[in-house]
């Protein structure tokens, strides 16, 4: 068993939205079809995403602090999605745990965009089949590719490598010690479905400097102070 | 939730079909232990026709709600986890039997099979009908869990939601087994009507509660939870989507909350108080037409009550999308 999955480090995303145009310019190309848009260029454009990059505001001004949240289906262990799709489309993979719709079962009922509470699941206005990210499964399962592009394409474009990708069950896996070591956590857990994508946390990283760091205070000649003065160049004025 | 008239056609109609099955039915019992006078094979025959044809326009309702309708066929697939599934396996087993009930009638099989205790008169008619009203009941319990069954939707995550829909089922279905009556002038209309006031003011009662219960509902999931962050003050400012998703039209009424009170008032008035005051009054004057209107009233405040039932519902995911920018 493996449960493949994202970890994106809150800390770390800038909000550039290169995951979500990365993702749609694989996704839109791939052998399902294309990820369709309306009035792209024009008042009220619209369209399905896999990946969409949100922003929070925490705080109240002047004390505030922005949160960039990329959200995408978080392939829960326990998808609670996949048990009501009446005809068996929405189904979640045995061997690497992907929650995934096989578009030519899919009725268009929505009913198993209700039964997500992350939105996580868009129907596809002009093919009228649900969709949801994929992993790019297309992607990481191709042998002909090489071995370091066998990554979801958000995971590749991230410029500030925000988005790590492996097997949350593997403890030794990067995702696993990231998880582990730097707080990961889960959405919305109070709903038991297990989320296999995990959010790194924002960290503030602090210093404290004593005031004795800042003087020099070790200097013998100073501190003792011996010396009598007259004018001249001494140690310290030459170093200092 | 956005109300979608597909669905709120499709329960409300094979909610009255189901109703009007089982008041033919309960009539016929009557008329078996000399409770009521005997009717004709054609008042159960058409009676069925009525129901059968209310089933297949929620059927057809349905449709509309499928971005695939020429795959249906695949959605009985499912049935051991899916409360859709079910229900679109019991529907159709529903317009059989019910189909089956009035041909029974229709072509006069009601010749009794066998006697039970020496006075019950076991015939066709009356085995079908069980099995319809066994059916009927399950398809009851289907369609409310098609929406009772879903825990992120708190507001209809309750055995309120099954019994509302049945009693609405029931009280529009024995309305419209009055206003039948009337309309073909038999001496059932009081029978029908006293006993839809009885399942209007017990509907009445629980969907009060549920009225009630949501009203006071603490969602589970908020913003903090969400996004995972420990703050008091989150707020949204983008959502990814200037002009608006999937997530947006689907989850969201976008309506005020002024509507939300006028429709309220609206079927609160005209599926309870005013069916009941139409069919006293048919009784008072034994007007032909009174128990008609009564049912075209209460019908009309269903459509306003489920557009409500959808509205009420606040999905979680609406906490990703407070604000566009």
């Amino acid at each position: 068993m493996s449960q493949l999955a994202l970890v994106i480090d809150l800390n770390v995303c800038v909000g550039c939205h290169a995951c979500v145009t990365s993702c749609k310019q694989w996704n839109t190309s791939g052998w399902a079809g294309p990820l369709v848009d309306e009035n792209p260029y024009d008042a009220d454009p619209t369209g399905t995403f896999f990946n969409r990059v949100q922003t929070f505001e925490v705080g109240t001004f002047p004390d505030t602090e922005t949160v960039h949240f990329p959200k995408s289906c978080l392939h829960c262990e326990d998808p609670p999605c996949v048990p009501v799709c009446p005809t068996g489309a929405s189904h979640k993979r045995a061997d690497n745990g992907i929650v995934l719709v096989d578009y030519d079962k899919c009725i268009g009922c929505k009913y198993c965009s209700w039964a997500c509470p992350y939105g996580a699941r868009e129907v596809d206005e002009q093919q009228k089949v649900m969709k949801k990210c994929t992993l790019c499964i297309d992607r990481i399962t191709d042998l002909t590719l090489p071995e370091r592009e066998r990554k979801p394409a958000c995971v590749l474009a991230c410029p500030t490598s925000a988005r790590l990708f492996g097997d949350v069950q593997d403890p030794d896996s990067e995702v696993s010690i990231a998880i582990r070591e730097r707080g990961g956590y889960q959405l919305m857990p109070e709903w038991g479905t297990k989320p296999a994508n995990h959010y790194l946390p924002r960290r503030k990283t602090r210093i404290y400097i004593d005031p004795e760091e800042l003087i020099r205070a070790d200097n013998p000649l100073r501190k003792e102070d011996l010396t009598t003065y007259s004018g001249e160049e001494t140690l310290d004025d030459v170093t200092w | 939730m956005h109300p979608a008239f597909s669905v709120i056609f499709l329960t409300t109609l094979i909610g009255a079909g189901q109703g009007l099955f089982l008041a033919l039915y309960t009539g016929q019992i009557y008329a078996l232990a000399n409770l009521l006078p005997a009717q004709g094979d054609e008042f159960y025959a058409f009676g069925s026709l009525v129901a059968l044809a209310l089933l297949v326009g929620g059927l057809i309702a349905s449709f509309f709600h499928l971005g695939r309708p020429e795959r249906a066929w695949r959605a009985a697939a499912r049935w051991r986890t899916s409360w859709l599934s079910r229900e679109v396996l019991v529907l159709p087993l529903v317009m059989a039997l019910v189909f089956a009930y009035g041909l029974a009638h229709w072509t006069g099989h009601t010749q009794p099979l066998f006697t039970l205790g020496n006075w019950l008169a076991v015939d066709a008619t009356l085995l079908i009908g069980l099995a319809a009203t066994l059916a009927v009941f399950a398809l009851f319990v289907c369609t409310a869990m098609v929406y009772a069954g879903v825990r992120f939707l708190e507001e209809w995550c309750s055995p309120l939601t099954v019994v509302n829909f049945t009693l609405f089922g029931l009280a529009s279905g024995f309305m419209l087994a009055a206003a039948y009556s009337a309309f073909i002038g038999n001496q059932l209309v009081a029978f029908f009507g006293t006993w839809s006031v009885i399942f209007t003011v017990i509907a009445l009662v629980s969907r009060f509660a549920s009225l009630t219960r949501n009203a006071h509902l603490r969602h589970k999931s908020t913003v903090q939870s969400a996004i995972g962050v420990r703050h008091q003050t989150v707020s949204q400012k983008a959502q990814g989507a200037t002009a608006g998703s999937f997530n947006t039209r689907e989850f969201f009424h976008g309506r005020s909350a002024g509507t939300l009170r006028t429709v309220r008032l609206l079927f609160l008035f005209l599926v309870f108080p005013l069916p009941m005051l139409l069919i006293g009054a048919a009784y008072a004057t034994q007007s032909p037409t009174l128990p008609i209107v009564a049912f075209a009233v209460q019908y009309l405040g269903l459509l306003f009550e489920r557009w409500y039932f959808f509205a009420e519902a606040r999905h979680p995911q609406n906490l990703y999308y407070q604000s566009v920018a």
